[in-house]
């Protein structure tokens, strides 16, 4: 992995903390919709990365998010379970003639009907856990299920709209 | 033996992955209590700085709204004032200790908050330095905040009232029931008023205040006004839905109150079940 790779990964992970916790935590929706844009750090690294560097990574990110928002161990958990599955399901879904060297699994790389099916179900997993373990203790159902919908929605919209932005063709952030 | 190693070797990436859950539900679970370490929570030095500086930021917007709550606040102290100020005209009779109250108060600044979770808390710019310590209430002029829950250096984190788990002793003025205040996770402007039996009289529109039994609060700091009383499902208290007086949206600074009493009032409920066993 060449300097210029790392340096890359590292200041993406800062942004993308950084976003998070000084931007988007106060950003909540009619009460049910957050945006939890950091869980696209993970989505967005590149597809030939092994699961295990992933998994280090995610718990990383998991506990800084988790310290600003005071709900520690919640965040790591449900990142590390999407970190855990994003590598199976990339193979699940690669496209005849394989994946390119060095390609970010994003919009713009391969395509909004791949995008979608990839990214939302890993999100929908990832936000279902985070919301459940948040919620055990209280009877709620509908308003979790909400909050789940809502955030996943408006965190996939957000990511669009971040991609066309600040990423380019074929490269990474 | 090479063989189990190999086999090891090859779910390598599930073992990984099943370790670091372990730490995350030991995290989540160590974090359960209601007070426990604030290391990993936005009360540390790092994310307290962090949190400072947005604080700092943001503050700008919200002040004119936090000038007029204040004004308002000292005008109703300053009006209250009046009724103790000594007059010359009067004879003076010297208070009896037993009515000495014993409670400190402290202002701090709120710099972080959250309000859609089910589980909230609240950080503040003060900690040990100033005086600040676990279990202390925290209120506005407005009403109940929460409870201190840990206490670093510099910071200090507060269990919102907005947090499932925690329990306010309350009564009800116009009657003088009394009850606990609960969250339910809902909506943050509404919470609900438990234990209160079937056959109490309760009307919609009355004041919900704190009893001053658990020796957190002082009595009569106002948590909030009653808007729907239902018959409970199946237990034998009521289902009362409060509107909370306080507006956590804008929450910016707080009054922390501490009793001076609370150690002696312990020792006694000590003393009274060891009585009972």
């Amino acid at each position: 992995m060449s300097s210029n790779r790392i340096f890359l990964l590292v200041g993406g992970f800062v942004f993308y903390l950084v976003v998070q916790v000084v931007l988007l935590k106060n950003m909540v929706l009619f009460g049910t919709s957050f945006c939890f844009l950091y869980v696209f750090f993970i989505l967005l690294l590149p597809i030939e990365m092994k699961t295990i560097p992933i998994m280090l990574i995610a718990f990383a990110m998991g506990i800084g998010i988790d310290i600003f928002y005071d709900t520690i161990g919640i965040h790591t958990a449900s990142l590390v379970a999407l970190a855990f599955l994003r590598n199976t399901w990339l193979n699940t879904l690669t496209p005849t003639g394989g994946y390119d060297e060095n390609l970010t699994p994003s919009l713009l790389n391969l395509g909004l009907g791949w995008y979608v099916s990839y990214s939302l179900p890993l999100i929908l997993i990832h936000h279902g856990l985070f919301f459940f373990i948040e919620s055990l203790g209280t009877n709620l159902f509908l308003p979790v299920v909400q909050k789940i919908i809502g955030s996943a929605i408006f965190a996939f919209l957000m990511s669009i709209i971040v991609q066309l932005l600040f990423y380019r063709r074929r490269r990474g952030i | 033996m090479q063989s189990i190693l190999l086999f090891l070797y090859r779910i390598r990436v599930f073992l990984i992955f099943v370790f670091l859950e372990t730490i995350a539900v030991y995290l989540i679970v160590s974090n359960n209590s209601q007070q426990g370490s604030v290391f990993f929570n936005s009360s540390n030095r790092l994310s307290g700085n962090i949190l400072n500086t947005q604080n700092n930021i943001i503050e700008y917007f919200s002040l004119s709204s936090v000038n007029k709550s204040l004004v308002e606040k000292n005008a109703e102290l300053l009006s209250e004032l009046e009724n103790y100020r000594q007059r010359n005209e009067s004879n003076f009779i010297e208070i009896d200790s037993s009515f000495v109250t014993g409670f400190q108060f402290k202002g701090a600044k709120v710099i972080n908050n959250s309000i859609n979770l089910s589980q909230n808390f609240i950080t503040l710019n003060k900690g040990s330095k100033d005086g600040i310590k676990e279990g202390m209430g925290v209120f506005n002029e407005e009403g109940v905040v929460g409870r201190i829950k840990g206490v670093t250096a510099n910071y200090s984190s507060v269990i919102s009232l907005l947090h499932i788990e925690l329990l306010v002793s309350s009564k009800i003025v116009s009657n003088e029931v009394f009850g606990s205040t609960k969250w339910d996770g809902r909506d943050p402007k509404f919470a609900k008023l438990l234990y209160v039996p079937r056959h109490v009289v309760v009307k919609e529109g009355d004041q919900v205040v704190t009893s001053g039994y658990n020796a957190i609060f002082p009595e009569g700091i106002p948590i909030g006004t009653i808007v729907e009383v239902k018959p409970g499902l199946e237990t034998n208290y009521l289902d009362i839905t409060i509107e909370l007086a306080t507006d956590f949206t804008r929450l910016s600074y707080v009054y922390l109150v501490e009793n001076e009493q609370t150690e002696e009032i312990n020792l006694l409920n000590q003393s009274k079940e060891s009585v009972d066993e």
